[in-house]
């Protein structure tokens, strides 16, 4: 097994910096609005633009998430989204994608009843390099952190506007692979950034460590994303991905024939925006 | 498992109760978390801080409340000697005002400006609404939609007294996801919002401190025992939800082993009529993580909460406060489950033997004394937490009874 600091991650990264750009770093949710339509997704982001993929694993209470998260979470579980089901479509990414990180990203109850142990052994044999559990503070780094990183798997933390610097050092102790700064004070995907305070946010990370730094909440459009990129190793879009899935679906709730390339398409001109940032 | 020299000396410095409590909440909350158990500790150890509030609880919700002996129920049930503590007495006419007393002192102390909580059955939101009236400090409610169509008496008290009501239409629309709702909230508005929770859950410091707040409760019973009988008594009865009023009544008994103790729990329809059929988390859950703690819960075999069901929307909680959970394992606490037939049994029982109206979550501790008591011996004292009054209720009741108001 590959260990976290050799891993796809840090090779990702690596690249990116040789290229001289920032990278997209997308979201959405598994089995959302389908298994086979989340699967046909996944596979696409790749060639649209994605450098790095977060796949969000669905849970009934997603309480720092906005309304657009919190529907995609309740498409995937109507239509079987099972922790099981999210680390085959990561198994079947795998097969066919050999670099492109995958990152799962969610809520540590699903993970708890699944068993950390089993869960661990799972996802690194199904070719997942890193989590994000929104409600594992450093303060309970023992369930799943620490556990994560002798699994050879990163424990990517979020930092936010109210991690102070006498809290930063705890934050980014046990953190690995990237540092995922959250631009607001707030949920997923209602105020936007501004870039001026993200710049400032990143420097001041910066400082403290020498991981990539991605930023994400709020971050909605090409023009939002390109700003991002000048700033920072990484623009997270999610909410505006997972809009544009849920605008794609009929009044039943299922997928409409074009939904996989309409998606995609927004995924390229986010993708554009990122590139052109620093050109 | 070892028995402890001691069942009051939790949480340990990190807010567990064993495998239970802890603090599992996004970063943005963590410096918040930890500046309430910073001022918490610093209020605790402040006798103007604990004078203010033993005079508040003393003028304004009118403690102490009596210990009353139940004579007509004693005598209908032939066995046991049973007490009410009167939380019904309380402004408010429920045991909520008690920690909503304490917890807006804190809010004044850390200099907060505005309150937010969740409310369920809408006795929380109400006992928040009026603490804030009184300490002129605005207020949003949040509550889900469906608890507002089956509790519009204290929808309508809470907009009196000034508070903003949220309609929740996430999730199930009830007191789980009103709790989400604050949390987003508290989330967005960290610099000058306090999280007025209600129960004795939540992230560290919160099931701690609402016990400690709550604690008056079984404080008071303890030398109201004492005045009347010249004794401590043999059995404590009351429903957990959350479980605050039950925490509240048990804690100051804990170390005494000749006072048994038994947590009541909703069973709906039936703890075996399925995961969705009621509302008892220790009884009929598992341990997992949510809202900021560990502790029994609703939840399917991949971890998704339930919405579970109770006739009272006050127990209708796929979790309960980790202290509980802790004390089910230990078996120092013995958790049942009562149906809601079986509580709307005991609540028009009561109405009729002792001219008392309990609320719907008290009368589910009243069915466990009822189901008990008459295979006790007559010098057996046996207290009930009434922990509210249950004018709230009788739409809900009339509508089970078939009657239309």
């Amino acid at each position: 097994m590959s260990t976290v600091e050799q891993g796809r991650i840090a090779r990702r990264f690596a690249a990116l910096r040789a290229e001289g750009r920032a990278g997209l770093v997308t979201f959405i949710t598994a089995g959302d609005p389908d298994h086979d339509t989340c699967a046909a997704l996944l596979k696409g982001l790749p060639a649209a633009g994605a450098d790095l993929i977060e796949l969000g694993m669905p849970f009934s209470d997603p309480m720092a998430d906005g309304p657009a998260i919190q529907a995609s979470d309740l498409r995937a579980l109507k239509a079987g989204a099972r922790v099981s089901r999210t680390l085959e479509l990561v198994r079947a990414f795998r097969a066919a994608e050999a670099d492109t990180p995958v990152i799962l990203m969610g809520y540590y109850n699903p993970i708890y009843a699944y068993g950390v142990e089993r869960f661990l052994a799972d996802a690194g044999a199904a070719g997942v390099d890193g989590l994000i559990v929104v409600d594992l503070p450093p303060e309970e780094d023992a369930e799943l952190c620490l556990p994560a990183l002798k699994a050879g798997i990163s424990f990517v933390r979020l930092a936010t506007p109210t991690t102070d610097d006498a809290r930063l050092p705890a934050v980014l102790r046990n953190t690995s692979g990237f540092v995922y700064y959250v631009a607001i004070a707030g949920i997923t995907g209602t105020a936007s950034a501004d870039a001026v305070a993200v710049a400032g946010a990143v420097e001041r990370l910066k400082r403290h460590t020498d991981l990539p730094v991605a930023v994400g909440f709020g971050i909605k459009t090409p023009d939002q994303a390109a700003g991002i990129a000048r700033v920072a190793d990484a623009a997270v879009v999610g909410s505006a991905i997972v809009s544009r899935i849920a605008a794609n679906l009929d009044a039943d709730g299922t997928a409409r024939p074009g939904l996989v390339d309409d998606v995609l398409g927004f995924v390229r001109e986010l993708s554009a925006g990122v590139r052109g940032a620093r050109g | 498992m070892s028995r402890p020299n001691t069942f009051r000396a939790g949480p340990d410095e990190h807010g567990h109760f064993g495998i239970y409590g802890g603090r599992f909440v996004a970063e943005t909350l963590m410096p918040l978390i930890l500046e309430v158990e910073k001022a918490y500790d610093e209020a605790r150890a402040d006798p103007d801080f604990q004078g203010e509030m033993k005079a508040r609880l003393a003028q304004y919700v009118g403690r102490p409340n009596p210990l009353y002996f139940a004579e007509r129920l004693t005598a209908h049930l032939g066995g046991a000697k049973v007490y009410f503590k009167r939380e019904e007495l309380n402004h408010t006419g429920a045991h909520k005002i008690n920690n909503c007393i304490g917890q807006i002192l804190l809010a004044r102390r850390m200099g907060k400006k505005r309150i937010i909580a969740e409310t369920g059955a809408g006795q929380h939101g109400v006992a928040t609404a009026t603490v804030c009236a009184l300490f002129d400090m605005p207020c949003t409610i949040y509550m889900g939609e469906v608890d507002i169509a089956r509790q519009q008496p204290n929808v309508f008290r809470m907009k009196l007294l000034g508070a903003e009501v949220r309609s929740v239409t996430s999730g199930a629309r009830t007191l789980k996801d009103s709790m989400n709702e604050a949390l987003r909230d508290w989330v967005t508005n960290v610099e000058d919002t306090y999280y007025l929770i209600g129960t004795v859950a939540g992230p560290h410091p919160y099931p701690a401190m609402v016990r400690d707040f709550q604690s008056v409760i079984g404080d008071e019973v303890r030398r109201q025992m004492q005045e009347m009988e010249g004794r401590l008594p043999d059995s404590l009865v009351a429903c957990v939800g959350g479980g605050s009023n039950a925490m509240g009544l048990f804690h100051p008994f804990l170390d005494d082993p000749a006072v048994a103790m038994i947590g009541v729990e909703a069973a709906g329809h039936g703890v075996d009529k399925g995961p969705d059929a009621h509302a008892a988390s220790i009884t009929g859950g598992r341990p997992g993580v949510l809202h900021g703690n560990r502790t029994y819960l609703l939840q399917d075999e991949d971890g998704q909460i339930l919405e579970g069901h109770s006739i009272s929307a006050g127990l209708d909680y796929p979790g309960v406060g980790p202290e509980h959970s802790w004390l089910h394992d230990m078996g120092r606490v013995e958790y049942a489950a009562v149906t809601d037939d079986e509580a709307l049994a005991a609540f028009q029982l009561c109405a009729r033997l002792e001219g008392i109206i309990p609320a719907l979550e008290s009368a589910h501790a009243l069915a466990e004394i009822v189901k008990r008591a008459p295979s006790l011996p007559q010098d057996h004292l046996m207290v009930l937490c009434l922990s509210g009054r249950g004018d709230k209720d009788i739409f809900t009741v009339a509508g089970h009874l078939g009657v239309t108001l």
